[in-house]
């Protein structure tokens, strides 16, 4: 195939630096599809699908009661990211993740940050993120956020921002993995000629940092992933997790809170549980201390958590550096925290709650992207630039109802990758970049991470839920040598 | 192990193995219905009565008639015990220990899942039924080969082995009460060619009939119970489906066969004695359908004593708190 004819066009594009010229990283890769026969490319993309499937990297659609099991869309085409852009991105993310937990430490005890006048009173207490239950609470080893999945968009200037923190239950991480796995047998003679980072040693660093947590006096710790159960979207991924670092699954309802332990249930009688990564939201982990109709949790466990005997991956409370309009003011906490500007920049944001940028806000929504403070998914969003001015008006009143509620930002021109639209061709569409961090012993940045891309011609969105599909994230350790 | 997880997979494994039994038992009718000059509808009856929901299939169906048998048996969703009930229970199992069992395992249980689909919408159960009852025995075979040979043979293996062998001993029991409501009522056909015809299908639907032949020469009512009972060589006799539960019970508990620690281990030890030393001339005598009722009520109590053992771990809070509300 060849890709005389493809085109960036008005886009910073991950593989092509203009029309039909690679970037220098990604030649052997083209070099190597340049040799492919019409329609090879298309047979190694089924194959790939097949593998997926028969892998079992699925997630079931329960429209009708039979419950089909479907692959997430994958895109054989890597992204490739050079060396030096790397190497900014781990700087970055290793800053930030380090003055958020900082931040997060002090919101729940001094909140020296907001008697020095840094981030307002207001905006910390009515975020539905702030828990009060988490105020004086130390959690082991100082860590709130261990695990972090960022979400990363690169605009049409080249430079990377932070678009989310996702600190609270991120996932993703399953279809890294198993993205490499597949496009090792798709392209084995590019693996071969290039020095691709690996990402295979996540569930062993997983793993190593659970352990890290648990409370000083145990051994050999008993570790459980914390699911809610079967039907929950991101199962698959509970499950090869569990399967992958050799820890238990569970769900609520195999725990139970005895003698200010937790136990599991085990046809051998109760075993103490000395950490659990949980893959719950904090208001279903214990209806004793949050949402009392949950179900999904275990109560009283908050209780042994608080006491020591108990870790907890993540800290329950982070969710408050996830909220939108505290992360419009995260440049200004690195700043505190740490006197460092910060290295990833956000991307540009606009607070409703504050009457001079929401009076902008209100007269620029076609040029903006309005989001709720508190949603993921890309749920309530409003995209300005393809909004008619009913949907304009509208969101305007909701906007003037719960300004708190409301950020908006500069709609980004997302930079673009190649996939594979027929037997023989490619067109550019956006991504987005998500690596995830491990906050343990030390911090730790997967070399890799998921790339987001939207499928549809033209779209921003890249949400799993909205069309979105993945691609294998390639970072190299050196550029090819001429 | 988790008391969920062992709970899932020990039914993973009865249900997988429930499909295959009511596979064979339709198999064993379609059989009869070559070769007998019975009408219909006398003939199919009895399973539904054998598969113990025959209030709720006059309900919904009326008269049981070839075709409504074999509907409510393969594919009603509403029926708990259809083929596609059980095989859907079995992968919803298998799915929540997805990190236990092996991914060839939940491959195949997803296999057999999606074949009784596209069988739904093809009708291939009804156009061609011998072939498509001896798909679902092959899948069900499949699955248990798999099993044996992919998966480390630890504690889950082993209640995955339980629960096979005891909805095995129960579905024999079954298959052997159909003759009790198709044949021995006959009193005047006893002896006769039909009935003869009629114990050789029994035999071939439990996969018994060349084994038995190894054994016995000529096929009578009192040498099929015999076989189909007490045999300790051939793998769906009860005698040799209790035996192997055993011996993955005590490897559960680690408790010496003989003894025991525990209610489960008490009952099926005691089942498994009434089966060793039981006179076969005494339970024809007696009665055979009354012999293999009793024999599934006492299942029935194993099963129960294994939940309660194994699968229902309480704190002494949590049995006060349940205690309170009732």
């Amino acid at each position: 195939m060849n890709f005389k004819s493809y085109d960036p066009e008005d886009f910073y594009d991950e593989l092509f630096k203009g029309k039909g010229r690679p970037r220098p990283g990604t030649e052997i890769l083209i070099n190597r599809l340049r040799s492919f026969p019409k329609g090879e490319i298309l047979r190694r993309q089924k194959a790939a699908e097949a593998a997926l499937f028969n892998m079992g990297v699925t997630f079931t659609v329960y429209s009708d009661e039979s419950g089909i099991e479907k692959i997430f869309p994958f895109d054989i085409l890597p992204r490739i990211v050079e060396p030096g852009d790397w190497e900014l991105i781990e700087k970055g993310l290793k800053q930030r993740i380090y003055a958020l937990n900082l931040f997060i430490d002090d919101v729940y005890h001094n909140q020296k940050i907001i008697k020095d006048g840094v981030i307002p009173k207001d905006i910390l207490y009515s975020s539905k993120c702030f828990q009060p239950q988490c105020v004086g609470l130390n959690p082991p080893k100082g860590i709130w956020c261990h695990i972090t999945g960022t979400d990363l968009v690169r605009d049409r200037d080249g430079c990377f921002y932070v678009l989310e923190d996702n600190l609270r239950c991120p996932s993703g991480v399953s279809y890294v993995l198993e993205n490499r796995q597949v496009l090792k047998r798709t392209f084995p003679l590019v693996f071969e000629q290039s020095s691709i980072r690996p990402v295979d040693d996540y569930p062993d660093r997983l793993s190593r940092m659970l352990q890290f947590l648990a409370p000083e006096n145990v051994e050999s710790p008993t570790i459980a992933l914390l699911t809610p159960g079967i039907y929950n979207s991101a199962y698959f991924e509970h499950s090869f997790l569990a399967q992958q670092t050799g820890i238990e699954l569970v769900e609520g309802n195999d725990l139970i809170v005895k003698d200010e332990f937790v136990y599991m249930r085990t046809t051998k009688g109760f075993q103490k549980v000395d950490v659990i990564y949980r893959r719950i939201d904090d208001d279903y982990l214990d209806p004793t201390a949050f949402n009392p109709d949950s179900l999904l949790g275990v109560p009283g466990i908050m209780d042994v958590y608080k006491s020591g005997r108990l870790a907890l991956a993540n800290a329950p409370g982070t969710g408050i550096a996830d909220d939108k309009v505290v992360y419009a003011y995260v440049p200004k906490i690195i700043k505190y925290y740490l006197d460092e500007d910060p290295i990833l920049p956000n991307v540009p944001t606009y607070v409703c709650w504050d009457d001079k940028e929401r009076e902008y806000v209100l007269s620029n929504l076609e040029k903006l992207v309005v989001k709720p403070a508190n949603e993921s998914g890309g749920y309530g969003m409003l995209m300005g630039t393809r909004s008619t001015s009913k949907e304009r008006s509208e969101f305007a009143e909701k906007i003037k109802d719960n300004p708190r509620n409301y950020i908006a930002q500069p709609t980004v021109s997302l930079s673009r990758v190649p996939v594979i639209v027929d037997d023989d061709h490619v067109e550019g569409r956006h991504v987005d970049l998500r690596p995830y961090v491990l906050y343990g012993e030390d911090i730790y940045v997967m070399p890799g991470g998921l790339t987001r891309v939207a499928l549809k011609k033209g779209s921003l969105v890249v949400n799993s839920s909205q069309g979105g599909g993945s691609k294998d994230t390639w970072v190299l350790s050196s550029l090819p040598k001429k | 192990m988790l008391s969920r997880a062992a709970n899932s997979i020990y039914w993973m494994a009865r249900y997988i193995e429930r499909a295959e039994n009511i596979a064979r038992f339709v198999n064993v009718n379609l059989h009869l219905m070559l070769d007998g000059p019975v009408e219909s509808e006398e003939q199919w009856e009895p399973l539904v009565i054998i598969s113990g929901d025959h209030d709720q299939f006059k309900e919904r169906y009326g008269v049981p008639t070839k075709d409504n048998v074999i509907n409510f048996l393969t594919f009603d969703r509403d029926n708990p015990n259809s083929i596609l009930s059980t095989v859907l229970k079995a992968r919803e199992n298998a799915r929540s220990v997805r990190e236990i069992v092996s991914s060839e395992m939940w491959q195949q249980v997803n296999k057999f899942y999606f074949l009784l689909l596209d069988a739904e919408k093809s009708g291939v159960a009804f156009d061609t039924p011998y072939d498509f009852y001896n798909q679902v025995k092959l899948e069900s075979h499949l699955f248990i080969g798999i099993t044996d040979t992919t998966m480390s043979h630890n504690e889950a293996w082993h209640f995955d082995r339980l629960g096979r062998l005891l909805e095995r001993a129960d579905k024999t029991s079954r298959i052997l009460d159909v003759k009790y409501f198709m044949l021995l009522p006959r009193v005047e056909d006893v002896g006769t060619p039909i009935d003869n015809i009629g114990w050789a299908a029994l035999l071939n639907s439990a996969s018994a009939f060349e084994m038995y032949r190894k054994t016995f020469r000529r096929i009578t009512p009192t040498d099929v119970a015999l076989f189909l009972i007490q045999d300790l060589e051939f793998p769906r006799s009860i005698r040799y489906c209790l035996v192997k539960a055993q011996g993955s019970l005590h490897e559960i508990t680690g408790t010496d066969i003989g003894t025991f620690k525990s209610k489960a281990e008490r009952q099926l030890g005691r089942l498994r004695s009434d089966i060793d030393y039981a006179n076969i001339d005494e339970i024809v005598s007696v009665g055979l359908h009354e012999f293999l009722d009793g024999f599934q009520t006492k299942l029935f109590g194993v099963g129960e004593s294994i939940f309660s053992t194994f699968f229902s771990l309480r704190t002494t809070k949590e049995m006060q708190n349940k205690e309170v509300s009732q």
